[in-house]
Parts: C-alpha cells; sequence; structure tokens
C-alpha cells in the first residue's frame, strides 16, 4: 500500500527533462529564509534600527553630548526642557537637582546599559551553556546534581538572589551585573540540556559517534550548533531583562552609584523630585524602556524566524 | 442536479515565499448516494479541496471557485450562519488522526452529544439514547461506558469509530472521510472502510473518500477522481479505471500495485510531487512521465473528452498505448 | 494521581533543602565578621562581640549551625532580627499579609485582562486588534515597573488628585488588624469610608505590579490559543458546525489553559520581585520593603529569613499550580 506514496529515486531524470523542469525560483538559503521570516515582523525591523541606534549613540557618546555627565552647572538647577517656560536651548531637555545636563547624562547612559546587557549575557549565556552542555551529556547524577541546583536558584525571585548577591559582595554596578548573569544563568542551562537531550538520539548524532567524533568535537561541534536557536532568543531576552534588573538595582541603590550616569540610578536621584520635576523622572524611564522594547522587539523577531514549531506552513 | 457541484476550485495559501497553489481548477460532482474516491500521493492537494469546502482552512488560505454548490445552496455566497446550519449536519467530516481529532479535554459523550445539540431539536435524554445508539450502530461495545472515558483512554480505532459515530449523528447527506485508516492496524482498517461501507449503504449518504490507497479504492468506491499536484488528471468509472486508465500517472500508480507487478522488483514512480519550488513550465508530470515528449515539457495539457477519462494528457493512453494529438 | 503528586514532592524536598543552604550561606558569604558588620560603624565592645557571637551560634562548627538553622526553620524559628531584636518570624508573618493582598490583586487584575485580551489576539490573528493587544503587551512586558510606578503617581495623584501616594489606608482610619488584609479588615470595621480608603491605596499598587505579570498572560494565552487553534480536534470542533464562541472559548481555551495556569503559577516569583520594587515605591508596609530596608540597615538575620520564607512561598505556589495541573489536564489525571 506505500507503493503510491512518494518515494524519491536515487536514478534522476535524464538531461532532457532536467532542463524541462525550469523552476520558478530556487529555494532560499537558510539564512535567507531567516532573514525573510525576520523581515516580515515589522516590530522586529523597527526593533532593530531602535537597536543599532542605541549603540551608535552609545559609541559616539563623546562626540554627540553637548555636555559633560558629571558636570554641574550650579546656575542651572532643575530647569525644564527647552520646550517649556524656563526651559533654554543650552539644556534640550533640562538638567536635574544638581544642574547637570539630561540629555548629556542619558547619552553616556546608552553606553552603561549596552554595557551591562553584553556583561551579562555573556556571563549568563556562556557559563549556562557549558553547564547545560555538560548536564546534557553526562545524564546520571551529574545531570541530576547540576539540575536540582538551578532549581534552587531558580525558586528564588531573580531580582530577590541578585539584591542579596550585591548585599553580599557590595553594591557597585560589577557586582550588580555579576548577581544579574548568576541570576539568569540557569534559564541558559535549561534550555541548552533541553535542547541536547532532543538532538541527541538524532540519527546524525548516531553518525558522528559511529565516524568516532572525540566527546568534545560531538559536544560543540555536532550538537551545540543544532541547539543555538533558542539559546539565541534567550540571549536577546535576557539582554533586556539585564538591563532591566540592572536599573531596577540601581534604583534601589545596589547598582551603579551616583554620580554615575546609570538611567536606573537617575531615576533614584530623582524619585524626590516625582511632583515637581517631571522630566527628571520621565526622560530616563523613557530611555530604558525604549531600549528594552526595541530588544524585545527583535527577540520576538528572532524567535518566530528561528522557531520552526511557529512557522507558518 | 448533483448533490455536490464544484467547478474550477482554486486555493492559495500564503507562505513566506509568496502564494503557494494547492489546488489547481478542480472539478468535483457528487450524487446522491455516490461513493467517490479521491487519490492521489501527498501533497496532491485531496485532502486540501475538501476542507476548503468545509470551511477548514487556516487564515493563509484564499478559495475561489466557479461553482460550490452543496444540496443547492451556494456555499461561496452563503453567510457563517448558512454554512454553519449546513457543515456537521448535512455535510460531515472524519478525518486522517483520530486520536488527535478528539478533544483530549472531554469526555467521549460530551463530544458526541455537542453535535446533536448543534443542529437537531432533541432533549437531554434523547440526546443521551442517541449517543448510545450511535455508539452501538459504529460497533463500539460498553457504550455507556465509553461514553463517560477520555480519547486518551481509547485505542486508535476506537477514536475513528467515534469520530464517524459523531459524523453520523445528524444523518448527513454526504460524508467525507479523509484518509480515515492509515494511522491504524491493518485489521482494524478494513474494519473501519466495512463500517463506512455500510453505514453509505444503509443511509443512503453520499460517500467521498480520500486515500492514496489503490487498493483501497478498488474494495470501495465506483468512482474514481485522480489528483496531481493540485490539479484533477484523470476520473472514471472504478471498473474502467482500473482496466483501462487514460492518464500516464494512473497507468504509473496502477503499475505500482503488489498485485499487478509482473517483475520481481516492484516498479515505482521516480521522483516526488512537485512542490512550491520546482514547478515544471508544461505538463506537472512531465518530469516524472514516461511517456514525455517535448511537447509535454512546454505545453500545459488540457483535459481529454469524458470517454478518455477527462485525463489532463497531451497524449492520452489507450489500453497502455499513447495516443496522438488528442486536444 | 497520587503518585504524581508524591513524585512531586520528591522534587521539592532537595529543592527546599538547598534553598535552605543557600540562605544559610549568606550570612557567612559576607565578607568579614558578620556581627561587627551588623553593628555598623558603632562598633562593639569585645565582651558584647563574644556574647553575640555564642547567642547567634557562630561559635559552632559550620555543620552543627546549620543543622541547628535548619531544625529552627521547621519549629517556625528565624532567629532574631538584630534591628528589633525580635523574632524574625513574627516580624515577616506581621507583613506578609500587605504583601499577599497587593499580590492577590495584581494577579487578578492580570487575570481577568490578560486571558481576554490573548484570546481576541489569537482569534484575530494578523488583524488590527492583534497587533493593538500584542503591541500593548510588549510594551508591559518591557516596562521598567519601579518608573511605571513614578508615572502614574505624577498622573494620578500629582496631576489628577485621585489616588494617594503611600501607604495601605488613610491615617484618618484606625482599627486592629484582625485578618492582616486591609480590604476585609476596613470592612468589618464598618468605619464609613474605610474600604474606599483601603481601595484607593491599592489601585496603582496594583496596576503597577500586575502590569508584568498581565503581559506575560497575555502573550502566553496567545501563543497558547494559537497553538491549539491549529489542532485537529479544533477543526473536529469547526467540522460539526458549531458557533466560534464555543470553538474558540470551549474547545480551544480549555486546553490553552493549561499552559497558560502553568505561567500565572511561575508569576508569582516575578510578583514577588516585584513586590520588593512596588513596595519600595508606594511605602507597602510588606515583606518587600522590609527585605530592602533589611539590607539597607544590615539587618542581615531579617534578610536571610525574609529569603527562605519568599522562596519557601515560590516553592509551595509552584507544587500547588503543578498538583492543579494535574487535576485539569485529563492526560495526567487518569
Amino acid at each position: 500500500m506505500a507503493s503510491t506514496d512518494a518515494t524519491t529515486d536515487s536514478s534522476l531524470p535524464e538531461g532532457s527533462k532536467r532542463d524541462s523542469m525550469l523552476p520558478d525560483r530556487l529555494r532560499p538559503s537558510p539564512f535567507k529564509e531567516f532573514w525573510g521570516y525576520f523581515c516580515e515582523n515589522r516590530g522586529a525591523i523597527v526593533g532593530l534600527f531602535v537597536f543599532v541606534a542605541f549603540i551608535l549613540i552609545a559609541l559616539f557618546a563623546d562626540v554627540l553630548a553637548p555636555h559633560s555627565a558629571t558636570e554641574q552647572y550650579r546656575d542651572a538647577l532643575l530647569q525644564p526642557p527647552a520646550w517649556q517656560d524656563g526651559g533654554s536651548t543650552r539644556f534640550l531637555l533640562g538638567t536635574d537637582a544638581v544642574g547637570r545636563d539630561m540629555l548629556s547624562r542619558l547619552i553616556y547612559g546608552a553606553r552603561y546599559s549596552f554595557f551591562i546587557g553584553v556583561i551579562v549575557v555573556v556571563i549568563s549565556a556562556g557559563t549556562g551553556v557549558l553547564i547545560g552542555l555538560l548536564a546534557g551529556f553526562a545524564r546520571g547524577w551529574v545531570d541530576t546534581l547540576i539540575m536540582r541546583l538551578m532549581d534552587v536558584l531558580l525558586a528564588f525571585p531573580s531580582l530577590l538572589l541578585a539584591l542579596v548577591m550585591v548585599a553580599i559582595l557590595g553594591p557597585s554596578l560589577i557586582n550588580a551585573m555579576i548577581a544579574i548573569g548568576i541570576v539568569l544563568q540557569p534559564h541558559y542551562v535549561r534550555l541548552t540540556r533541553a535542547a541536547v537531550m532532543q538532538e541527541l538520539p538524532k540519527d546524525y548524532v548516531t553518525s558522528a559517534r559511529v565516524v568516532g567524533a572525540s566527546r568534545l568535537r560531538l559536544m560543540f561541534v555536532t550538537v551545540l550548533p543544532n541547539c543555538l536557536a533558542p539559546i539565541i532568543v534567550q540571549a536577546a531576552l535576557s539582554f533586556s531583562t539585564a538591563i532591566l534588573d540592572a536599573a531596577a538595582l540601581g534604583f534601589l541603590g545596589l547598582g551603579a552609584q551616583p554620580p554615575t550616569p546609570e538611567w536606573g540610578t537617575m531615576l533614584a536621584d530623582a524619585r524626590e523630585f516625582v511632583l515637581r520635576a517631571w522630566w527628571v523622572v520621565t526622560f530616563p524611564g523613557l530611555a530604558i524602556l525604549i531600549n528594552v522594547l526595541a530588544i524585545n522587539l527583535m527577540g520576538d523577531g528572532l524567535r518566530d524566524a528561528l522557531d520552526p514549531k511557529l512557522k507558518r506552513s | 442536479m448533483p448533490l455536490l457541484d464544484v467547478r474550477n476550485l482554486c486555493v492559495d495559501f500564503r507562505t513566506a515565499n509568496g502564494l503557494f497553489r494547492a489546488v489547481d481548477g478542480v472539478d468535483v460532482q457528487v450524487n446522491v448516494g455516490d461513493v467517490l474516491a479521491i487519490v492521489g500521493e501527498s501533497g496532491s492537494g485531496k485532502s486540501v479541496s475538501m476542507l476548503a469546502l468545509m470551511g477548514l482552512l487556516p487564515w493563509t488560505a484564499t478559495i475561489n471557485a466557479d461553482l460550490l454548490h452543496f444540496d443547492g445552496v451556494d456555499l461561496a455566497s452563503a453567510n457563517t450562519q448558512q454554512r454553519r446550519s449546513i457543515i456537521g449536519k448535512d455535510v460531515a467530516m472524519i478525518f486522517q488522526e483520530p486520536m488527535s481529532s478528539l478533544n483530549p479535554c472531554f469526555t467521549i459523550g460530551f463530544q458526541l452529544r455537542e453535535t446533536m445539540k448543534a443542529h437537531l431539536p432533541l432533549s437531554r435524554r434523547e440526546r443521551q439514547s442517541r449517543a448510545i445508539q450511535l455508539l452501538e450502530q459504529v460497533g463500539l461495545p460498553e457504550p455507556e461506558r465509553r461514553l463517560k472515558a477520555f480519547p486518551h483512554q481509547l485505542s486508535g480505532g476506537m477514536c475513528q469509530r467515534v469520530m464517524i459515530a459523531m459524523a453520523i449523528a445528524c444523518k448527513p447527506k454526504l460524508l467525507i472521510a479523509d484518509e480515515p485508516t492509515p494511522a491504524l492496524d491493518v485489521t482494524i482498517q478494513a474494519q473501519i472502510l466495512e463500517l463506512l461501507l455500510d453505514l453509505q449503504k444503509d443511509t443512503g449518504m453520499a460517500l467521498v473518500l480520500i486515500t492514496h490507497d489503490m487498493g483501497v479504492v478498488a474494495e470501495t468506491a465506483q468512482r474514481v477522481s485522480v489528483q496531481y499536484a493540485g490539479q484533477k488528471v484523470e476520473e472514471q468509472g472504478v471498473r474502467d479505471l482500473f482496466a483501462n486508465p487514460h492518464h500516464p500517472y494512473t497507468h504509473a500508480l496502477l503499475a505500482a500495485l503488489p498485485e499487478r507487478a509482473t517483475s520481481r522488483q516492484l516498479p515505482s514512480i521516480p521522483g516526488v510531487v512537485p512542490g512550491q519550488f520546482d514547478r515544471p513550465k508544461g505538463c506537472l508530470f512531465s518530469p516524472r512521465c514516461t511517456y514525455a515528449k517535448d511537447r509535454c515539457f512546454q505545453e500545459v495539457p488540457v483535459a481529454a473528452p469524458p470517454a478518455l477519462g477527462l485525463a489532463r494528457c497531451h497524449y492520452p493512453l489507450v489500453d497502455g498505448i499513447a495516443q496522438r494529438e488528442v486536444s | 494521581m497520587l503518585s504524581f503528586i508524591l513524585r512531586r514532592l520528591g522534587t521539592f524536598i532537595p529543592t527546599f533543602i538547598g534553598v535552605s543552604i543557600v540562605s544559610f550561606l549568606f550570612i557567612r558569604l559576607l565578607p568579614g565578621d558578620p556581627i561587627l558588620l551588623m553593628a555598623g560603624e558603632r562598633g562593639m565592645s569585645a565582651e558584647r562581640h563574644a556574647q553575640l557571637m555564642v547567642q547567634f551560634g557562630f561559635d559552632q562548627p559550620l555543620i552543627t549551625q546549620y543543622w541547628d538553622y535548619l531544625t529552627g526553620i521547621l519549629r517556625g524559628d528565624l532567629g532574631i532580627s538584630f534591628k528589633t531584636k525580635r523574632p524574625v518570624w513574627d516580624e515577616f508573618f506581621a507583613l506578609f499579609p500587605a504583601t499577599l493582598e497587593l499580590s492577590l490583586c495584581a494577579i487578578v487584575f492580570a487575570v481577568v485582562l490578560g486571558i481576554p485580551a490573548g484570546i481576541i489576539a489569537a482569534v484575530k490573528r494578523g488583524k488590527w486588534p492583534d497587533q493593538v493587544l500584542m503591541s500593548t503587551a510588549l510594551v508591559g512586558y518591557s516596562m521598567p515597573i519601579f518608573w511605571w510606578a513614578l508615572l502614574l503617581i505624577i498622573l494620578f495623584s500629582g496631576m489628577l488628585g485621585w489616588t494617594p501616594v503611600s501607604g495601605r489606608i488613610s491615617l484618618m482610619f484606625f482599627f486592629p488588624s484582625g485578618t492582616g488584609f486591609m480590604l476585609i479588615d476596613s470592612l468589618r470595621s464598618g468605619q464609613a469610608g474605610a474600604f474606599a480608603s483601603a481601595v484607593e491605596h491599592l489601585i496603582l499598587p496594583t496596576i503597577v505590579l500586575g502590569t508584568i505579570p498581565l503581559a506575560v498572560i497575555a502573550r502566553q494565552t496567545r501563543s497558547a490559543m494559537l497553538e491549539v487553534l491549529s489542532e485537529d480536534y479544533v477543526r473536529t470542533a469547526k467540522a460539526k458546525g458549531l458557533g466560534p464562541l464555543r470553538v474558540n472559548g470551549l474547545h480551544a481555551l480549555r486546553n490553552a489553559l493549561i499552559p497558560v495556569i502553568t505561567v500565572i503559577g511561575l508569576s508569582v516569583g516575578t510578583l514577588m520581585a516585584g513586590a520588593i520594587l512596588t513596595e519600595t515605591i508606594f511605602s507597602w508596609p510588606g515583606v518587600g520593603k522590609w527585605m530592602v530596608e533589611g539590607i539597607g540597615s544590615r539587618d542581615y538575620t531579617a534578610v536571610q529569613g525574609g529569603l527562605l520564607m519568599i522562596a519557601l512561598i515560590v516553592m509551595v505556589v509552584n507544587l500547588v499550580v503543578d498538583v492543579l495541573y494535574g487535576l485539569i489536564n485529563p492526560k495526567i489525571r487518569r
């Protein structure tokens, strides 16, 4: 009964027939296909552009910022933005309580934000993927031990654990980043392990084993590239989580310390002016929101483009 | 007037790489009491045309047809209310995967009574007794107990029987069975087919059987429509089709039947059904056709006269010999 | 079902031990002598130091200390707060109802808005309601909630003057706390306006704390619905000629709810993290604010106790959700 089922025959049609097939379009390459799916998501494109803009701002902060991030203009305390009464074009977005230019601080803040994201993702993804690979390949008691350990880490609300770790390490931006990196790392372990377990029984792994690939080669060259899709998506997500959590720690006084122009720390300074000077509160938060939103938009686009399950058929 | 009359049905799917035509100008006519088999390989669009009729295609599909009539009602222009009063009542459908076609969160009884509740003016008690009667009719033992069971507690064959019971609950005029058996054991397959044919005879409903199995076709159908790459390539009465296939594709399908094999090795049709990216310019079957000539690679063939089984071929076969220039 | 619960308990116990070790190690990992750290700049005399070392058990070997700690937890003894000299257990449970009340309101807010939003978005996939709802959800998901709180305060308290800025109830009202839930206590007190005042104080914190869970639930509901909508049994339901309300609202939603409930359970952790920020901003006298203050004032025994208790609560909720998951998923129920 399987006789009529489509079966690919090894003997290809002869030359004349081949020419006649004249395909309308060739199947696109994997990257092109990925890019096609990514571009279909307008939000993802917008997110990508905004994110690139943020990177450029961070890179060229010295050129772009009209003032220094820390210089205090004592003649212009809490000056409103240029378009409001009492504002001037000298300080486009106004000044804060000690007379520092908001715009310049926001521009320099982009550096911190980007820096935090990169470092946290490197810490958490680097260790998480390694441990996840180990757990997935080792199985047995090593696996159990690692996963129970991750369960323990995940039992704590992330911000709380980061908070407590900073309390141990002492409040600073570096310690905040380390703490957030450790807190986010279990997600990578779980993802990588799950992906490895899914790939291991597949034929290509077996054939690589049969050919005699070493364990390390099997882990990093054979299996890991096929587990990358969910890890990349997670990286995008944890980039934005890192920025949010670092800002939250800064806001609680446990992250970057004043006068660092980190957006969360700026908000902490601005708290007492909530009802008096809306601009010192609004702009840093808006910067965080737009940055995080852009990365999340990109992350959604990545997930849709990489996850074959959600692809339209 | 035929019970079901579909002319020039086209279904397009929107994909990331542009439109994909899954059904391309298919005609289907089914009379009262007919048993029509639609045959073709996977990817030939045979299920899609029936799903289009039922309004069950995903949102990425667009449906066009010159005519889409069922029992005198134009389904293309009918509003959703009217369609819904026909779908599930006068036209019912059963699907390939009986296990996943039943909702895992509800009991068999709930899902069975629900159909009747939607279409028939029965009381709660009447629905219950009819549900028991239906399960008996499809040959499920201990119907009262089965009604309380969840789908995962039944086997695949039992699930398919429940699906059939659900489909015939409202005494439909047309039952569409979309490859109802491949997921099941061989013995169960035969039982299910026998059940469908018995029900067809008892109730006089029309039956459309979608399958890729020529063996099933020979045992069940009165009329056969052969589909290839979204097109109907041939349609004949079952006896004539098996005796004298006119399209090279039908010919090849029949030659691949184990009972007909002449050599030690089973003949197979080289290549696969063309997909979105390798659609040939001329006849869609030309790259795989052993009879193909230059013209087949250049020109799109049209259907031959009914005497030649409406074969969509430049050189239809008669008694296994290609004819000259029919169209 | 019973074996399922037992299996689930089997992973609970090692995690509990792990969590207790983490919170036990917290004080021991602090750089320097914990007693001196907690004393701060004032310092203390040598005798007082020695006396406290004995009182907190720091003179014992580590294993003995842990054993005492673990058995203490099981007896409801989390040690003595360094600052207030009251048992940490009592302090925690005096404040916990405030956090619980806020969290419950936030989760109800998130579920009531999030599930319908997710269903509508999935059913209207690709059309404008989907786009509007999901864009909003993504903004909510990306929201720095401490800033969101400040914005809402500027708008509703500053410019419109509708809601109060901090606390659980106006200082005008005083009544003994019975249940610890201000909404219930204020109703029971019978004082005119007390309940309204409690509600007024709850609105902004609820919105702030509920925002991220709301966004997560809406997104999860949508994706679960989309997945379920392409299932064969939804096609069967449509093939029966059932209306969209029954197909989407009953056949699809019943199955889609299974992953959504898991997400609601998991958002308890998010809520606790959010409570730290929300309570700090709105001066809400709950355990989140208490923890932040504990870190600020170096009351490490309090922080240690809070860390353990919050983790335990999250774990218990997740356990309950898993059992619930088994109840609504007939495949596990058997």
